[in-house]
Formats: structure tokens, sequence, C-alpha cells
């Protein structure tokens, strides 16, 4: 017998002859969702995420990549890496960079090991949409945002469409179907990394971004 | 360069193991540090504050702990049974799926994964499993650098020593006594104990080793059945680069951290941070589903998930007993612990200190290493108060002590069941009961006794250790009582 068929007898043997009623979740978050409108919701997010030394700029769906490029300029930005085969991707070549080499991301992370470890200065990725209750920005990283993107560089740069703010994370699971279908990297990002492990002072940049800024759009919230 | 020389010494003797004589001394010692006890004291008072202020509305918690509780029971009523779909579901995946009933094989597993890769060196992010595997002294024992990159953990290995808290491993260590640490053993760094300035100091050395490791090890906090996932919680960033940079990644975990659906991570984690060190949320939520797939740029080539028994499967068993398993590692148990905060987290000589170690412990030892540490309580209650899920700690401490202290038995619940009998004691407490379960023999002692007060002994063993003596009254209650009427 191999030590899966020893465990899973053993467990066998102890289990309990008759099962638990599965937990109800709705009741504990129903009344949490709230009725916040988009703008209440925004504004959590946002007191929350700054809470946690994030940057956050409103912004419009025009206007994002011109703000983009003059944050880059004020933080001395000097490479700005990011995926270019995304909607948001596809606009970041054109914007008026100045003092910044926005640099798409091109094949497997093994051929730009060394740059992005030591002269990349910041990485920019898309969200998938942000949880209100605690000022976190749900990033999932695909073929285009490489899971490293949002982590290696030490400014991250994140855009965030208003309209996908969802009030808990229990919300966002539940109303986007997570459990059918899950990316191999999901991350849920409340703002730059940090520690307290040196006599329970915090200290922001530990191993991951210094820096984490959000580009807010379409924060007057009504749909297209 | 290799692991062995970034950090000078190597965890050299496993500590998860202290005699009951060594514990006791070793209590003693911790007690009589004032620096120590200084440090813990204002720790604890930090955290505790923290947690506090995360819950003010106290039908939140009620309803948040009801909830946790609830999944955690659910979750290990089906347990073979979710084992097998996380087993199904991360297969599917792409993740290899291994079992370990002892430390020995999950470090023998692991080993093989490393001399299969040739690895040299393996960067962990915080896993207590590993610290309970001994995992560090395993592969430095067959030459492969294990290096911790958690802050705390890093200082702790820099150190030689062990984690004190679960939580925050270096809580022991002052920023002095860190700042000496990281002048001594990394080259070119001078004494600083400006905080950011040593944190930055980590983050260089350590940036270093992420970039070149062979493998990441990791912990898991909640595993998925239904989706095949491995959560991690951190904020330091650590954990993401040691599960995406290096070519694999080794998650390693106890059987218990099963959970059916996705839905159900989402309060156990909030309430995880919350009771853990009073964050609304952590930094990272790390949701891994699985390798590089086709066409993914980063990420590992290889993931595997190593499920330990170690114990468990014996608390498993025991209708009260599982209940040790609902555990989600927060540490708000030995944040409100009068003793731990007295003694710190060395004293208990075993990985996990505190409340939580207690009842975790004897499973993983056996009674006869631990029949003490149940003991090593007031029974104050307060553990059980602030767990999350609801652990009856105190209730699993006293049956602890009953496994313990109980004449050895043919069908034992536990390895090393009676370790503690003491067939004087067990004597003695008969003879209590009878003499204490009759009223007429309870009025014949009592009146016995405040008649030969005067022979009280002035040694009462432990008792006296540090206690005046006792001495019967020189009236009993009832002739008090009589007297009044």
């Amino acid at each position: 017998m191999s030590a899966r068929d020893r465990i899973l007898s053993k467990l066998r043997a102890g289990q309990p002859a008759q099962p638990l009623p599965a937990p109800v979740l709705d009741e504990h978050f129903g009344p949490r969702a709230g009725t916040d409108s988009p703008a209440q919701r925004l504004a959590r997010f946002r007191t929350g995420i700054e809470s946690f030394h994030a940057e956050v700029h409103i912004t419009s769906e025009a206007g994002w990549p011109a703000l983009l490029a003059r944050l880059c300029a004020d933080k001395k930005v000097a490479t700005l890496l990011y995926g270019a085969d995304t909607p948001a991707g596809r606009r970041i070549a054109d914007a008026p960079f100045a003092g910044t080499t926005p640099r798409a991301w091109v094949g497997p992370v093994e051929g730009l090991k060394a740059d992005l470890f030591h002269r990349i200065d910041a990485g920019f990725t898309q969200t998938r949409g942000a949880i209100a209750e605690t000022g976190t920005l749900i990033v999932w990283p695909s073929e285009a945002e490489p899971r490293t993107l949002s982590l290696v560089p030490p400014i991250h740069f994140a855009l965030l469409d208003a309209r996908h703010i969802h009030p808990t994370f229990f919300d966002a699971i539940r109303l986007e179907n997570w459990g059918a279908s899950l990316p191999t990297n999901a991350l849920l990002i409340s703002g730059p990394s940090k520690t307290a492990d040196i006599q329970q002072t915090l200290a922001y940049g530990a191993h991951g971004p210094k820096e984490l800024v959000v580009l807010v759009i379409n924060a007057e919230g009504e749909p297209q | 360069m290799s692991a062995q020389t970034a950090h000078g010494s190597s965890t050299e003797k496993p500590i998860a193991f202290v005699s009951a004589q060594a514990l006791r001394e070793r209590m003693h010692t911790a007690v009589n540090d004032p620096h120590l006890r200084t440090s813990f004291r204002g720790a604890m008072d930090f955290l505790m504050a923290k947690r506090a202020a995360q819950f003010p509305d106290e039908s939140e918690l009620a309803s948040l702990r009801s909830l946790s509780e609830g999944i955690r029971q659910y979750s290990l009523a089906r347990l073979p049974d979710l084992l097998e779909q996380l087993e199904a579901s991360l297969t599917l995946n792409g993740v290899q799926v291994h079992w370990a009933e002892t430390p020995a094989e999950a470090n023998a597993i692991m080993l093989g994964i490393a001399q299969r890769h040739s690895a040299k060196l393996i960067v962990k992010g915080k896993s207590m499993v590993s610290e309970e595997i001994e995992f560090n002294h395993a592969m430095e024992a067959a030459g492969v650098g294990a290096l911790e990159s958690d802050m705390g953990e890093y200082i702790v290995q820099l150190a030689g020593e062990k984690p004190s808290h679960i939580i925050m491993p270096a809580i022991h260590q002052t920023k002095q006594q860190i700042a000496k640490l990281f002048a001594e053993h990394i080259p070119g760094v001078e004494y600083t104990d400006n905080v950011d300035a040593l944190i930055q100091i980590g983050r260089r050395v350590l940036r270093e080793k992420f970039e070149i490791a062979d493998i990441g090890l990791s912990g898991v906090n909640f595993a998925v059945a239904e989706t095949g996932t491995l959560c991690l919680v951190e904020n330091e960033g650590n954990g993401r680069m040691c599960t995406t940079v290096p070519k694999v990644h080794i998650a390693v975990t106890g059987i218990e951290k099963v959970v059916e659906k996705l839905e159900h991570v989402a309060p156990l984690f909030s309430i995880l941070t919350r009771s853990a060190t009073g964050q609304a949320v952590s930094t990272y939520f790390n949701m891994i589903s699985g390798p590089r797939k086709p066409g993914e740029k980063d990420g590992p080539e290889e993931v595997h998930l190593v499920l330990l028994d170690n114990g468990r499967t014996q608390a498993y068993a025991d209708e009260q007993l599982r209940k040790t398993l609902q555990c989600i590692r927060c540490g708000a148990c030995m944040n409100h612990c009068p003793v731990y905060t007295r003694i710190g987290g060395h004293a208990y000589g075993t990985t996990y200190p505190g409340p939580i170690g207690k009842i975790v412990s004897p499973h993983m030892m056996g009674l006869e290493e631990t029949h003490l540490l149940p003991t090593v309580s007031s029974l104050c209650g307060a553990c059980g108060e602030v767990c999350p899920v609801k652990i009856p700690i105190p209730e699993l401490l006293i049956r602890l002590r009953e496994e313990a202290q109980s004449e050895p038995h043919a069908k034992p619940a536990m390895v090393g069941q009676g370790a503690g009998y003491n067939r004087l004691a067990s004597f003695g407490w008969r003879m209590w009961a009878r003499v204490y379960g009759r009223p007429g023999s309870y009025r014949a002692f009592s009146w016995l006794a405040t008649r030969l007060r005067m022979f009280s002994p002035s040694k009462q063993g432990g008792w006296t250790a540090a206690r005046t003596p006792l001495t019967p009254a020189p009236r009993r209650l009832r002739d008090m009582v009589k007297d009044r009427r």
C-alpha cells in the first residue's frame, strides 16, 4: 500500500458517518454586498488601497496614456515594461512618453530575466477589477501580461476600470464564477510589498514593488 | 556560491523536541529574562490591539467566526473525498501531487525532485510545515542549499535559530540585534539599525537569490479541491517570487488545509489576516492553479504539491481531537496567551509554540515527548475566545492532559497515551475522590484535618517551590456557619 492509500484509508476509517450540511455563505455576505453606488464603491476602494500606501489617480479612457507618460517622467522611469497584446497595451506605444522607453514584453522570461531584475524600472498591467471592502486589485496574469510583470519591477502601474469594482472578494468569485475557470495564476494585490518583521516596524518595498500606482478609468461608472 | 556562505550558521540540530526536564528549565530561564519578557509583552499588546481594531462590529465577528468554523468542519468531515478531488483537479491542471506519512518521507520526495533537477539552491517562502519536517536540515545534509526569503525567517536562519512565532518569526529579535547579525554575516554590510535600511539590505541579498535559485518552496494556506488551486497569503512578495521565478515550485502542506470550493476561501482569508496581524487584507493573495502553460511567458515549468500526514490522521480519528485540524494558523491564540507572552516562543521547544502548539505537537511527536506541554497553561480560555474557527483549545488541553496522565490502556487514541502516568499521583487522586465524593467521609476528613493542621508538611513538592505551604483552616466553614445560627 502506498503512503497515499494508507493516509486515505486512515481518514476513511475515522470519517464521521453523517456528512455535515454545506456552509451557507450568502447569509453572511448578502448584507455586506450592500447597496453602494459605483461611486461609493470606488471611494471605498480608494480609501482602502491608499491606506496601504498605493497611489490612486482618477483619469479617463481617453486620457490615461498621457497621465501614465507624465507619471513615468515624474518618477524618472527609464524603461517601462508592458504587455503589447492587450487593449491597453496597444495604446501605450503611442503614449507621449518623455525620457521613458516603453518596452513590450517579448518571448519567455528566460530571455529577459537579467533586464527584468536589474534594468526595468516599472511594469504596467491591466487589472480584472477590484474589491471595495478591502481596497484590493484583482490581477489575472496572462500570456500577454506575465506573472512577474506586476512583481519584479520596483514600480507597478495598474489600470483599473471602475465599473469592475466588486463589494467583496466573495462577490467577485460568485458573480464572475471563478470556480468554473481560473488562470494558472490569479492575484489579489493590496498595495506595494511590505513587511513588519523587524520589531513590528512597517517598511515598504520588501521583495516586490516599492510603489503601486493605480490609474482609474470610467470613474463615473455608467456602463457603455 | 552556495546558500551556506550566505548564511553562515546552518540549522544544526532539530529543536522540535524537548524532554520534560528541559521544558521546565527553558521556561524558568525565559521567565527570568526581563529583556525577553518586555519585548514579547510589547509585541503581543501591539498585535492584540491591531486585531481588536479589525473587529469593531461584534455581530459581524460572531457571524464570520461561525461561518469559518462551519467551513472548516464541513471540509474536515469530507476530508478524504476532498483530498482525492484536489489530487484529481491538480493533476488535470498539470500539478504533480505527492503524499507523505512522515517528515522523512516528505523530505525524501523533495530531495528527489531537487536532485532530479541538479538543484544547488532552493529559495523558500514562509512555510511552518517545512519547519515541522526540518526541511532545511534535510536539504543541507544532502548538500542542497535552502534559503529562507521571508524577512523574519531569513533573520532567524542567519541567527541559527527557529521561529519564535508562527506569523512573526523574528519577534524575539530587536533591530539592534538584527543590525549586528546583518553586519556580521552579509559581506559589505555596515552596522545600521534603521529598519528601512535593513529591509533594503535583505531585499538586495534575496533578489539575487530569487534570480538564480533552481527551486522555489512554499507552504499553502488553503488548497481548493474544486479548482485545483493553491492559495498563499503574504505581504512581502517573496512568496510570489518563490512560486513564480524558479523553474520548479514545490508546495508542502498538511493534509488538513483543503476546502471544497473557491468561495469557501473568501471568509477564511478575511478572518485569517484580521486575526493574525490585524490587517484588513494582506498585500498579496496568490492563487496558483498550475505550471506555465504553452504560450505563457513565465511561471514555473513544474509545480509539485507534497501532502503531509505526520500525526494529523491520528487527530482526525477522534471526534473531539479532530477539531485541532480546523486551525488556519493565524497565531491569534499565542498573541493572546498569558503564558506565551511570558515565556516566548522558544521555551516550548516545539515547531509550533503557544496554545496551538500545545494541541498539535502531541499528535506530531507523540505524548512521550510532549506530555508536559498541555500543562503549560493556566486554562484562562483566551485562546479559545479569539480563535477564528472556534477551536475549543482549553477543552482540548484538558483532554490531552487526560490522555497523557491516565493509566496506559490497550486502545489509546494517541501514541504515547499514559506517558505522564504516575502511579502514586493517581492513587492519591483516587483516594481524594473517594473521600470528597461522600458527605460522611468528607465531614470526617475535614474534622480531622482541622485538628491535625499543625502536622502539615512545610515542603509540599512543586507547590512550595514558589508559594507558602498549604495548611488547613483552624475551623471548618460548616462549623463557622453553625456558630452563626
